[in-house]
């Protein structure tokens, strides 16, 4: 029963069972996992018990992979246009949250020293219920959404001080610092080292992401992307997350963090929706894995015990942090219909409160009786966050739908209207144009060669191979409005038209086309517009070839777009006998000649209307 | 209802405001069709056959531009060169035109009064657009007095505009469902003042 398949087996049963039954019930993925946990968990049927602890350790690690996946939507300059409400909105909840749950804890007769590791530990909420629900909301980029990243980021930096506030707030039995438990996974603990010599490592281990991100990643990945093997570059984009979330651990830092730095890093490199595309998967199932095991971590011998205290201290937990939130957001002027959306996603407590009464009551902090009591209380107050979610959409947000339009702030990332992909000798061309023009684009390429060349000339190119939908998904291709398709395979240009017009049957396609039998697949695929990739060069080579034989500029400029205008029409016109090749090549012979005679009648119209003035001689 | 063929031809439309409205008036009328010349030949490769098809199907003809140097953008220029050909519209066999009207639509950046023999341009709109009734008479077409906007850059907003395009969709409906006498409308210097005289009078 025990064996890891059987586990897997379990896990993933229950997440396919619930969690499509919860989103047509309009209740959003986090429930699903977390009735999945219930129910598979000690207090149902039992399947999984106390290895779930163990599960959610390693499913942790999703929040890891979450916060470096918006990292790299966040380029530098939004993060430091978000300074405000990071420190200004997250630094003031969390000070206020941590000194109201002192000030109960403290009159309910708990010493100093408890209420106040607890009112820290309370302070914070939950990353990953809250970002995961938004985004299934698609709300993350609205005023409120922002505003609540804000806080939440600024709860993840928090965690750094609080960690190291707790060993001193031990009660007489002084613990041994057992800073960051996971330092002691890692087998190497800086904590032996003094004071400054432990602040100069964790500067470096920053400075080496950021400069290691910035300069040397780049190559790295080029490198491994000339090999194609797509896997490899998957298992080098895994193996850079794993790396820095060990490293900040040795240093004694939040993984969480460190991941989220070296996306932010990564945000202005060409590689970015390909990893995003890579470790999305990863996150979901790692995400998924972590909600379950929340849901079968709730203990319900306890609630049974005591379910009034557990029930009473639930509702004094969210409440508590409702107000404050909903004072917090109006003194920073969100509307209302966006402060209530801020209040009602932040009122949790946080999967950090796992980690941290765990660590406190190791540091002798609190007694275990009162930190199982709250723990249960957070994985409640989580479990009813999308509750509280649903009931803020549908009855609170419909009364100011006409009062208070929510406003569309600025975006996380800025999408261009345009996408081209394949950035060669072709679509560099188109690129220049769009780029004389002022018009945004987003490219794509799968030539790391090739766009290393490119970027040295100012483009933003991405590395990405645009056959793959997901990679297309975060390139933009949901709110572009045109796509240009100009890579130079012509299997590939067919298959990524019929992607797009499949998925996205409002985004106009222009392709390059190699030749007409191209064309036609394309025509049939769909595809908007379409370009023989050597047609219009070839004709004006052969409008040079007239001027040399002889004919005026004009005039050969004049065959050159007769003969354009007849070719395009009549390959429209032969659509219809593509497929039958005897019928083609009988009418193509049929268009030539009639090409030739429009040619030659052009030519003496010509003489007749020019050579003479336009009036007849003599005519009076 | 006579059918009415407007042929537009502007290189800069994008810039103008004045056109932008007056199209607006005319273009999705019943009985209209719309030719934005620049628009379909951006390589000035005029599809001659295609133009005159269009020119048989229809009973008045307008062409309207801005006024360039006393005349008009070199892609309607292009097009009288091409389209009204000898043979289809004038001399041996050509009468493929006998018994329509043509008119102008001008916009003008100068005022009436600069439209005159005190004025910077000396003479008036009328004798620049000799050229153009000429035309039409050698292709047996009547020719009507033109419509014309001036000063059209000194129009800002919406409603003096408007004024115009008002306007102009009234000569194009009356051009449509009305049969014009062609000399008392030669009286006039612009069909504006006819078309205000009849509205006045109708609704008196």
């Amino acid at each position: 029963m025990d064996s890891f398949l059987f586990q897997a087996f379990i896990y993933l049963l229950a997440a396919v069972v619930s969690v499509p039954i919860a989103k047509r019930l309009g209740l959003g993925s986090v429930l699903g996992y977390l009735f999945a946990g219930i129910i598979i968990g000690p207090y149902v049927l039992k399947f999984v018990g106390v290895e779930s602890e163990a599960v959610l350790h390693f499913a942790e690690f999703g929040v890891v992979m979450m916060l470096f996946l918006i990292g790299l939507e966040l380029r530098p300059e939004l993060l430091w246009r978000l300074r405000g409400p990071i420190l200004g909105l997250g630094g003031l909840q969390v000070a206020i949250s941590a000194v109201v749950i002192f000030l109960i804890g403290y009159i309910f007769g708990f010493t100093w020293k408890v209420s106040l590791a607890v009112g820290l530990i309370l302070a914070l909420s939950s990353t990953a219920i809250v970002l995961q629900t938004l985004n299934e909301k698609g709300l993350i980029k609205t005023q409120g959404g922002q505003a609540s990243f804000s806080v939440l980021l600024f709860q993840d930096i928090a965690v750094i001080p609080i960690l190291a506030v707790l060993p001193l707030l031990a009660g007489s039995i002084l613990a041994e610092p057992g800073h960051a438990e996971a330092a002691h996974h890692a087998g190497f603990s800086i904590e032996a080292l003094p004071g400054w010599q432990q602040a100069i490592i964790v500067a470096l281990v920053i400075a080496t992401i950021i400069i290691a991100g910035r300069f040397l990643v780049r190559y790295v990945f080029r490198f491994i992307a000339e090999t194609r093997l797509r896997e490899v570059f998957t298992a080098f984009a895994l193996f850079l997350i794993i790396g820095i979330a060990l490293a900040m651990q040795i240093v004694g830092l939040s993984a969480a963090l460190g991941t989220f730095l070296a996306g932010v890093v990564l945000a202005d490199s060409e590689y970015r929706h390909e990893l995003e595309t890579d470790i999305e998967p990863f996150k979901g199932l790692l995400l998924g894995l972590f909600f379950i095991s929340v849901g079968a971590s709730i203990d319900f011998n306890l609630f049974s015990k005591e379910p009034y205290l557990i029930f009473g201290l639930v509702a004094a937990l969210m409440v508590i942090k409702l107000v404050i939130l909903l004072v917090l957001g109006y003194l920073f002027k969100l509307t209302r219909s966006q402060n209530f959306l801020f209040a009602f996603s932040l009122a949790q407590g946080g999967e950090f409160a796992f980690v941290l009464f765990s660590f406190a009551t190791q540091n002798s902090v609190i007694p275990y009786e009162i930190a199982d009591t709250l723990i249960l209380a957070v994985a409640l107050s989580m479990a009813l966050t999308p509750v509280l979610m649903i009931i803020n959409e549908k009855l609170l947000q419909p009364k100011f739908s006409t009062l208070d339009q929510r406003p569309e702030t600025d975006a996380i990332d800025e999408k261009n209207p345009v996408i081209i992909a394949g950035f060669g000798r072709f679509g560099q061309i188109v690129g220049r144009l769009l780029h004389a023009n002022n018009i945004g684009t987003t490219i794509l390429d799968s030539k790391p060669s090739q766009i290393d060349m490119v970027r040295r000339f100012g483009y933003k190119v991405f590395y990405g191979d645009a056959s793959r939908l997901d990679l297309l998904h975060s390139a933009g291709a949901g709110e572009a409005k045109l796509f240009i398709l100009t890579i130079d395979d012509k299997d590939k240009t067919i298959e990524i038209a019929k992607t797009l017009k499949m998925h996205y049957p409002n985004l106009k396609i222009l392709a390059r086309a190699y030749d007409r039998r191209t064309v036609y697949e394309l025509m049939d695929a769909g595809v908007d517009i379409i370009e023989r990739d050597t047609f219009v060069s070839a004709l004006e080579l052969g409008a040079s070839a007239l001027k040399e034989l002889g004919f005026r500029s004009y005039q050969a400029n004049r065959a050159a777009l007769t003969f354009k205008h007849h070719d395009e029409k009549s390959l429209i016109d032969l659509h219809k006998h593509f497929g039958d090749d005897e019928a083609l090549l009988t009418e193509t012979r049929l268009k030539n000649q009639d090409l030739i005679e429009l040619l030659s009648s052009d030519e003496e119209e010509k003489k007749e209307s020019m050579d003479h003035s336009w009036e007849r001689p003599g005519s009076v | 209802m006579n059918k009415i063929l407007v042929i537009f031809a502007h290189p800069a439309f994008e810039k103008s405001k004045v056109n932008l409205e007056l199209c607006k008036a005319v273009k999705d009328l019943e009985g209209v069709t719309f030719r934005d010349l620049y628009e379909i030949y951006p390589d000035f490769l005029i599809d001659v056959k295609e133009e005159q098809k269009l020119l048989l199907e229809h009973d008045v003809i307008v062409l309207q531009h801005p006024f360039y140097w006393y005349s008009c953008p070199a892609l309607m220029k292009e097009w009288i060169d091409l389209v009204l050909e000898y043979g289809f519209a004038y001399g041996h066999g050509g009468s493929a035109l006998v018994g329509k009207l043509m008119m102008n639509a001008i916009t003008t950046g100068g005022s009436e009064e600069s439209y005159s023999q005190q004025g910077v341009h000396y003479y008036n709109v009328g004798e620049f657009l000799k050229v153009f009734e000429r035309t039409a008479a050698l292709c047996g077409m009547n020719y009507i007095p033109p419509f014309v906007v001036h000063q059209s850059s000194d129009l800002k907003s919406h409603e003096d505009i408007s004024v115009y395009s008002d306007l102009y969709q009234k000569v194009i409906l009356t051009l449509r469902d009305t049969t014009l006498d062609i000399r008392s409308l030669s009286e006039f210097q612009y069909i504006n003042e006819y078309i205000l005289d009849q509205f006045e009078s109708w609704s008196v």
